[in-house]
Formats: C-alpha cells, sequence, structure tokens
C-alpha cells in the first residue's frame, strides 16, 4: 500500500502562514489587537499543533505515513516563524527610546515651526491660535509613512 | 493613522487642532494624505530638528538606518502647555483615538 502524507503538515504550514498575514493585514490598523494580537497568536498555537500531529503521524506510523524528514523540517520552520513574530512583537518593538527629556505634563511645549504637507512653514504657536484649536492641539508624534 | 481621520469630527468638536509629525518630506505626507483621505495637518521635521528637542529620536529604527521619531502623543492646551503626554513603551502599542478623546475630556473637565 503506497504511504499517504499526513495532511496536517500542509495544514499546519498554512495556519502558521496565516497567522503574520493576518496580523498584517487586519489586525494592525487596530490599535488594540496591534498590541496584543490574540488571533494571530492563536493561528500560531494551531498551527504548530497540527505540525506536531504531522510529526508524530509520520514516526509513530511510518509503515501507514511518509514524511519523517519533511514533517521535523515543517515543524522547525513553523517554531522559527512563531519565535521571529513573538522577539518582534515582544522585544524588538519595545526597545523604544526611554524619551526622559520629553515635555512633561505642566510644561510650556517647545515651540517650532516646520512645513506642513504642502510645504508652507507652520509654528506651534501659529497652530495653536488657529480656530480649531480653541482648546489646544493633540500633537501625534509617528515613525513616518514609509 | 486612519482611526484617527475616523475620529477627526470628535477632535474639532472639542476645540482641539488634530497635528501628525514625522520625519517624512512634504511631498511625502501630501501623497498619504490624498491617498488615504487624511484632512488633518502633517507636520514634516526632515532635519529632525524637532524631534530631537522633544527628545523622541529613534535612531537608526528607520528605512536604511535613518532616524526617525518614536510614536508620542502630547495633548497641549491652548496655551501650548502640556496637559498629557502618552510614551508608549513598544511601537506595537499606541493610544487610541478613544484615549487621545478620554485624555483631553479629562483635562478640560479639569479646567472647569
Amino acid at each position: 500500500m503506497k504511504r499517504r502524507w499526513p495532511y496536517s503538515i500542509w495544514l499546519g504550514l498554512a495556519v502558521v502562514l496565516a497567522a503574520p498575514v493576518l496580523y498584517l493585514t487586519v489586525l494592525v490598523p487596530n490599535p488594540a489587537t496591534r498590541a496584543m494580537p490574540w488571533p494571530s497568536l492563536l493561528l500560531f498555537a494551531v498551527g504548530v499543533a497540527l505540525l506536531l500531529h504531522g510529526l508524530l503521524r509520520a514516526w509513530r506510523a511510518p509503515q501507514v505515513y511518509r514524511g519523517k524528514v519533511v514533517a521535523a523540517i515543517a515543524l522547525a520552520s513553523g517554531l522559527a516563524v512563531t519565535g521571529f513574530f513573538c522577539w518582534g512583537l515582544f522585544y524588538a518593538a519595545r526597545q523604544v527610546p526611554d524619551s526622559l527629556g520629553a515635555p512633561r505634563v505642566g510644561q510650556l511645549a517647545p515651540d517650532f515651526t516646520l512645513p506642513d504637507q504642502d510645504g508652507r512653514p507652520v509654528s506651534l504657536a501659529q497652530l495653536l491660535a488657529s480656530p480649531h484649536a480653541s482648546n489646544g492641539a493633540m500633537l501625534v508624534f509617528y515613525r513616518g509613512g514609509w | 493613522m486612519r482611526s484617527l481621520q475616523a475620529h477627526l469630527p470628535e477632535f474639532d468638536a472639542r476645540g482641539v487642532r488634530l497635528v501628525a509629525i514625522s520625519v517624512d518630506p512634504p511631498e511625502e505626507s501630501a501623497d498619504l494624505r490624498k491617498k488615504a483621505g487624511y484632512t488633518f495637518t502633517f507636520l514634516g521635521d526632515t532635519k529632525r530638528e524637532v524631534t530631537r528637542s522633544y527628545d523622541l529620536l529613534h535612531p537608526r529604527a528607520g528605512p536604511g538606518g535613518s532616524d526617525i521619531a518614536r510614536p508620542a502623543e502630547f495633548y497641549l492646551d491652548a496655551t501650548g502647555t502640556v496637559r498629557w503626554v502618552n510614551l508608549t513603551p513598544s511601537i506595537a502599542e499606541r493610544a487610541t483615538p478613544e484615549e487621545l478623546l478620554a485624555a483631553i475630556d479629562a483635562s478640560l473637565a479639569e479646567k472647569k
């Protein structure tokens, strides 16, 4: 009898790869799921479990299933992708400067003049004097649109 | 940014001007505004002077190892005094528009 591939290898790989795709396309735009992407973490867990299942099948029932080596490589790849994702989210993303010298509550924010999107120089004082700023301004520093 | 645009009327209703600041040149911000339909003001700190003076420079964190701004939000009252600050510990964690609006509301309630 021809030996079969354990389907859980392919399914597991697909699920593990779907996790970062889901994060980047659906979860990142929402600030809440961006910080704690439960759906992606769950997919990683399910994917790795499937890969483990495939590996166990290949090794425990080699007369029925093939793919001992492929299943091991698949599991190692799945763990590597999962590890890289968790490293990025829980370590690399947290390597932001302390910014201890940033303006604090009660301090006057340093004035500045910067070009707006049309290249016109705008000062903070001008912004605060504009009709839309009767109660001040919310300055949102961001990493850029790249 | 997208979620900020969606809540822009609520900033307007509170008389608070929303301003986005990055090291991107004005042309790039103009493109981004047009493509994404953002209508609030974008300022371009290409020289990193303002980012540096606010101590928000994140060295070598941008494309090609360039220096960019770390995410941060400041609510200033009409006199330019800081009323609320958020310095996120992780670039994956940003203040939500609801949190920004709540900070404004709390500050305005305190003033009364």
